[in-house]
């Protein structure tokens, strides 16, 4: 036992590992989520992969270094401001047009098919995907930081994970 | 291709059996898991790549979570023997519901006709014909799902964001503590 910042999380080959691909897993949700409105995907799906990239992180290298690299408190934070992006955009439209969800940026003829295009599907999709990756990687990190001990008596206890065990 | 189709939802019959017969917790979640893998491969064959994009991702996602978070340190067997009366009442709703649905899709249009497009000038003729034009999103379901139907997708998130917050409310960690040293309290007392 040589401190627990050592043993927390997975073996040395899982967190090696993690260390090569978690990139190229943010990498391509975020692709995802920036071609949602060229190629299938979209905010949602590119927003759960962002999750996944951090629930792999938190799997291998334990909370701790998880809740470094992104906050809670951030990501709680973070979380409504998807959510106003999209709120944003949508009243923007009743604004500019006097039209709830116009889309206010028209796109001309040479632009289609090409990453700017689509008016305000963009940012849509952007906020979506904010909103998405970190909400769900927040109720993953509540659920994982407690976990259930059943007592003699039947009784449930949630205790939270890394204060009372080594 | 139908024949596909017909394999894959007997293999998702036959997973999701073994999910309810199992006695072990574990085995029963993995096989909820290879369910919702065959169910996006269903998706996939029947051209719809977003929706079986999507349905992967969560079905990795929820399996993470069902594995990790509420099950690692909780395994939880079922013994006991099956209440006849509650079989009977179950096969008996099962049978009614399945004659029902036989009833249904023999009233359903032609597989890929969606009933709108029988009605002239009908949302989805209009979509697909003008979406490009409209919206200059090349995929044709996000232009649907975020500029058609963007107060729909609104709701949706409104949704999400709520059941978020629901989440986050219950297990926050101040009330849990307080609930820890409340209980400790009547311990000792």
């Amino acid at each position: 036992m040589n401190g627990r910042s050592s043993r927390e999380g997975m073996s040395v080959i899982v967190k090696t590992v993690t260390r090569w691909v978690e990139g190229f897993i943010l990498l391509y949700g975020i692709y995802i989520v920036l071609y949602g409105h060229l190629t299938p995907g979209g905010g949602f799906a590119g927003g759960v992969i962002i999750a996944c990239a951090f629930i792999l992180l938190t799997l291998a290298e334990g909370q701790r270094v998880a809740s470094k690299t992104l906050n809670p408190a951030v990501a709680a934070e973070l979380d409504s401001v998807g959510a106003l992006i999209f709120l944003g955009v949508a009243v923007a439209g009743l604004v500019v047009a006097q039209v709830f969800f116009k889309n206010i940026i028209a796109t001309p003829e040479a632009a289609q098919f090409h990453l700017f295009s689509a008016g305000v599907i963009l940012p849509c999709n952007i906020g979506i995907g904010i909103k998405v990756g970190v909400s769900l990687f927040l109720v993953f990190a509540m659920l994982s930081a407690l976990h259930v001990t059943v007592r003699q008596d039947g009784k449930r206890d949630l205790v939270r994970r890394g204060k009372d065990e080594s | 291709m139908s024949e596909l189709l017909i394999i894959l939802l007997l293999l998702m019959i036959v997973g999701a059996l073994v999910a309810i017969e199992t006695s072990n917790l574990l085995s029963s979640i993995i096989s909820v898991g290879a369910v919702g893998f065959l169910l996006s491969i269903v998706f996939l064959f029947l051209g719809a790549p977003d929706i079986a994009i999507t349905q992967i991702v969560v079905e990795i996602l929820v399996l993470v979570v069902l594995i990790r978070a509420t099950i690692s340190r909780d395994l939880t067997t079922i013994t006991g023997d099956r209440e006849l009366f509650g079989m009977i009442v179950t096969v008996a709703a099962v049978l009614a519901v399945a004659v029902l649905s036989v009833h249904m899709f023999e009233q359903f249009p032609p597989f890929g006709v969606a009933v709108m497009d029988r009605v002239a000038g009908a949302p989805s003729t209009t979509y697909l014909e003008q979406g490009l034009a409209k919206t200059g999103a090349a995929n044709i379901v996000t232009a649907i799902l975020l500029d058609f139907r963007g107060y729909d997708t609104l709701g949706e998130a409104t949704i999400l964001f709520c059941s978020i917050l629901g989440a986050l409310t219950i297990l926050r960690r101040k009330a849990r503590k307080k609930q820890a040293e409340a209980d400790k309290e009547s311990e000792s007392a």
